[in-house]
């Protein structure tokens, strides 16, 4: 518990010191602090413009796939193959669904730390699995939404490689762990 | 591309639905994708606001600028295409060290700030270029330290070691982020033409 707190009172300091030290970074260079914020702050609003159609389109199609219940089938398809490989069928969900939706893997990782526990070997590939991806899809649907770019090339491609990588190594990051 | 995958998931999802009798819930869905949309820029939103505020005066007193030096000679490796000082490489820097911390909310507007500026760099304006496609990949695979969220989902459920993960999931970032900027290297190289 000791270890979980201190982790937690330091990221919460993280923020605040940014702030804190970029604002009087910014007053000793002589920066008009103030003006310079509002500035910014307006400028925001012609960055964001962009940003809730593209949202509404992917939140749109993301949801209808998702809560359709196709997932269950794609599992029960996906698991035998899945079995041969030697990698536990638990985690599938969340491999497959985190380049798409953060919450709702972050919701399968809650019902593996539910089934068996935080510190299990579910657990514990479940948490990795989580950590060392991003949300792809959301990310560049964010991010190119918001400059206007619908030509996204192999962008995706890529992304989902990445993701594909990271979860081959954790599966054998934490085997490697629990083995020694 | 984005036309067929977002038309297929929308397809797939509507007829699967249909034959498990599982319409209403796609009914319900459909009325509610908005709703959900803007609550989630609802939250997006008020965190690039005041971010904007704040990066302002990093960037008028040249904060920002420091920050990229002392990671320029990685930058200018990884993003060979951006001219040397450009202001997109140090948003580049600050977005990967704001996710390198966990801070996925300070991370998104850099990330955002960094795109409009690689915007400025592109050529063609409706397609992505090699050095946002770099940047992206880099951002997906999610180059986290300190996986905050995951720590404390752990604590809830009464993890002994809740910041056990720390160190595999350093591992597995690292190669997943080295795995997929060779992947971007390797596709960048296909695409020249």
């Amino acid at each position: 518990m000791q270890g979980g707190i201190k982790i937690n009172f330091i990221s919460n300091l993280i923020i605040p010191l940014i702030v804190v030290i970029t604002i009087f970074y910014g007053y000793r260079k002589k920066v008009e602090v103030y003006d310079s914020f509002i500035v910014g702050v307006k400028k925001s609003f012609g960055m964001i413009e962009n940003l809730f159609p593209t949202l509404v389109a992917m939140i749109f199609a993301i949801n209808v796939f998702t809560n359709s219940g196709i997932l269950d089938l794609i599992f029960k398809v996906l698991s035998p193959v899945i079995s041969v490989f030697k990698i536990p069928i638990e985690v599938l969900p969340i491999a497959l669904i985190r380049p798409i939706s953060s919450s709702a893997s972050l919701a399968y990782l809650n019902n593996l730390f539910e089934k068996f526990g935080p510190d299990s070997f579910l657990g514990l590939l479940g948490s990795v699995m989580q950590g060392c991806t991003d949300t792809t899809f959301y990310v560049i649907s964010l991010y190119f939404g918001c400059v206007g770019i619908k030509k996204i090339r192999y962008s995706l491609f890529a992304g989902l490689m990445a993701d594909l990588i990271g979860m081959v190594a954790s599966i054998l990051v934490i085997k490697a762990i629990f083995a020694s | 591309m984005v036309n067929i995958i977002w038309l297929s998931m929308i397809l797939i999802g509507v007829i699967y639905g249909l034959f498990t009798g599982n319409i209403e819930t796609i009914n319900n869905t459909i009325i509610d994708s908005t709703k959900v949309s803007l609550d989630l820029f609802m939250k997006i939103f008020p965190v690039v606001a005041i971010w904007m505020g704040i990066m302002e005066i990093a960037e008028e007193s040249k904060l920002l600028q420091k920050l990229s030096n002392s990671l320029s000679p990685l930058l200018t490796k990884l993003f060979p295409e951006i001219p040397k000082g450009h202001e997109s490489l140090s948003y580049i820097a600050s977005n990967v060290i704001a996710n390198m911390f966990g801070l996925g909310s300070a991370a998104t507007p850099f990330g955002l700030k960094a795109m409009d500026s690689l915007q400025k760099l592109n050529k063609k304006k409706d397609t992505a270029s090699r050095s946002m496609i770099t940047f992206l990949v880099l951002n997906t695979s999610g180059v986290t330290i300190v996986p905050t969220t995951i720590i404390s989902l752990r604590l809830m459920y009464g993890s002994l070691e809740p910041t056990k993960i720390v160190g595999a999931c350093i591992i597995s970032t690292i190669c997943s982020t080295i795995g997929g900027l060779i992947v971007d290297r390797l596709l960048a190289r296909r695409y020249k033409n």
